[in-house]
């Protein structure tokens, strides 16, 4: 399969704790001067940020922080970020299942082909993700003088934002339920039809369950992104307070008229997001971990 | 004699979800894409070779490339060595600073764009003893270095660290039994056992990097022939409306992470390949070669 990125496999088993004897384990000094090591370089790179964006947020107190946020552009600009996405997960999340179903139950021609393209988006960098669009759309576009003709706009207006937001997510889900999926195997769903249920019945009632964890997984994953895209829509997006600003472009306006204080409290509801996949990250590999162990005592409880 | 038929699968759905799959895929990635290249090819050669070796293309090409070089090289050593730390050790914090190695994958980049440079800036709470030194870090090639470490902080990390976790602690006791210092078992049985996954992660941090965009410009300065990445080159272009000039960095950038996909595979390939080659009996996803003893015995090479 073309590059994984390895953090996002949820069925990382526990790790076996390593448990330190004198023979594979390193003077006390040099442990520590590594912990230390690795502790600022972690601190430097990662609570700083962390820091300065809820510590700038807060600076002028609650009531500048509410009030930042309230305000129509910052208001306009969430529910934009919210209806792109709320657009995006949802295609992204049917096509991810089809993809996953029709490459981890079958074998046909062309399937690691198939897995490249569906990688494809990953390795695009977002401004040339926004670029293709505008070339196939705008004005200048393949598709332009049609589109005015019609009076349709896409670029520089909400369809684009949409369009590009899908095209970066595109293949979240997908990549995460393949592995799942391939590794269920057909047994299950086979045994399924055997005993008369249709194929929706087995998909719902015995694919699914057995997936769910990599599938939230894959949302939430494909929401962050989808919620903070940047590059990717500045190109397509036009830049229109009120209109066309998703809230990153909302934070980039912000920040450029120095409004330090206003930018960092919209960002620090997206950090705020950020945090959050982080956290239901933690709870899903635990759950996933929970899920393999039971599966692994299951199977020796009936003697395999 | 076997006989062996080809079996038909009886699972259903196999036309319907491949022909959505396909349809959407194409609608969506393989159309926009192919514009691109169409576009491209109303240049001539000649054209496309000029842009694309502008002095200010090759300017933001040294940036971006070289930047995200070295921001790899820094997270290639300090990946492992997290890696080593969270895998190894127990200290307090430990599983929070675990969960938030992924902050840079999960974080929006214009947040983290904004965020270090106002830590980074000559007034900024790590700007200020920098610029008190006369470094200047934000808004000079050094902040888009810092900016490219960020993007690619998680990789490294997160590809060593199953494979730490794997290893078998008896070729380390194996090791000391035959008399290697701790260093030096390190360096010739545990390091081998984690290059290709650590090369693996370097040029996945290498590739993001040089694509990002978001945390990047806002550290960067953006000015051009100095701090200007490639793919701001692209975005001011194409404000001026020079859609060609735009399609061809657009190409040449969808050229290079073609390239770079291609390495990562290679590596992966490699690194699958090497652990066969070692033990044929290991399972695929072990890490630590089965004859290092033996290396260490003949009193290092």
């Amino acid at each position: 399969m073309a590059a994984s990125i390895p953090w996002i496999t949820p069925n990382r088993a526990v790790p076996r704790p390593h448990i330190a004897t004198k023979a594979t384990t390193e003077p006390t000094l040099v442990r520590w001067l590594l912990i230390a090591v690795a502790i600022i370089f972690l601190g430097a790179f990662l609570l700083l940020p962390l820091g300065v964006v809820f510590g700038t947020a807060f600076e002028k107190g609650l009531r500048f922080y509410f009030a930042s946020l309230s305000e129509p552009d910052a208001l306009a600009a969430i529910k934009l970020t919210l209806l792109a996405a709320g657009i995006a997960v949802p295609m992204n999340l049917v096509f991810g299942v089809a993809a996953a179903w029709v490459i981890g139950k079958f074998e046909f021609f062309g399937k690691s082909v198939l897995i490249t393209l569906i990688d494809l988006p990953f390795s695009v960098s977002p401004v040339v993700s926004g670029l293709i669009y505008v070339l196939l759309f705008g004005l200048q576009g393949f598709l332009g003088p049609w589109l005015i003709a019609h009076n349709i706009r896409i670029i520089f207006a909400v369809p684009g934002i949409v369009l590009a937001t899908i095209f970066v997510t595109f293949p979240f889900v997908a990549r995460e339920l393949l592995p799942m999926v391939q590794a269920q195997g057909n047994d299950e769903e086979e045994a399924a039809l055997t005993l008369g249920a249709s194929g929706w019945q087995t998909f719902f009632r015995v694919t699914l369950p057995n997936v769910k964890w990599a599938l939230v997984y894959g949302v939430i994953l494909c929401n962050a992104r989808a919620m903070g895209e940047f590059g990717a829509v500045s190109v397509v997006s036009g830049h229109i307070r009120g209109l066309t600003n998703t809230m990153p472009l909302h934070i980039e306006i912000l920040y450029n008229d120095y409004q330090f204080v206003a930018a960092f409290a919209v960002a620090s509801l997206l950090a705020l997001l950020a945090l959050m996949t982080l956290l239901v990250k933690s709870i899903v590999e635990w759950k996933a971990g929970q899920q393999l162990a039971e599966q692994a005592t299951a199977g020796e409880e009936m003697g395999q | 004699m076997k006989v062996r038929f080809k079996q038909r699968s009886i699972i259903p759905g196999f036309g319907l979800a491949l022909g959505f799959t396909l349809l959407y895929l194409c609608l969506i990635v393989l159309i926009p894409l192919s514009a691109t290249f169409l576009k491209t090819s109303t240049l001539t050669w000649h054209e496309f070779v000029r842009i694309a070796t502008a002095p200010r293309a090759i300017a933001s090409y040294r940036l971006s490339f070289g930047g995200s070089l070295i921001g790899a090289l820094v997270n290639l050593f300090f990946g492992v060595l997290v890696a080593w730390v969270l895998v190894r050790y127990e200290f307090p914090l430990k599983r929070l600073l675990d969960s938030l190695v992924d902050l840079p994958f999960a974080l929006p980049t214009a947040v983290a764009g904004i965020a270090l440079t106002t830590i980074y800036a000559p007034n900024g709470w790590l700007g200020h003893p920098f610029a008190a030194l006369g470094i200047r870090t934000a808004y000079s090639q050094l902040g888009v270095v810092i900016a490219m470490t960020f993007i690619g902080l998680p990789f490294v990390v997160r590809t060593v660290q199953p494979v730490l976790e794997d290893l078998d602690k008896e070729l380390e006791e194996a090791a000391a039994s035959l008399g290697a210092g701790r260093w030096q078992t390190f360096r010739r049985v545990l390091l081998p056992s984690i290059l290709p996954a650590a090369l693996t992660g370097f040029t996945l941090a290498f590739a993001r990097a040089v694509g990002e965009y978001g945390s990047v410009i806002f550290i960067a300065g953006n000015m051009p022939m100095k701090t200007e990445i490639t793919p701001l080159l692209i975005i001011t272009k194409l404000q001026e409306y020079d859609y060609r000039g735009a399609t061809a960095l657009a190409v040449v950038m969808l050229i290079a992470s073609f390239v770079m996909l291609l390495a990562v595979n290679i590596v992966q390939k490699w690194s699958a390949r090497q652990r066969q080659l070692d033990d044929p009996r290991a399972d695929s996803s072990a890490g630590a070669p089965s004859s290092a003893p033996l290396l260490i015995a003949e009193g290092g090479r």
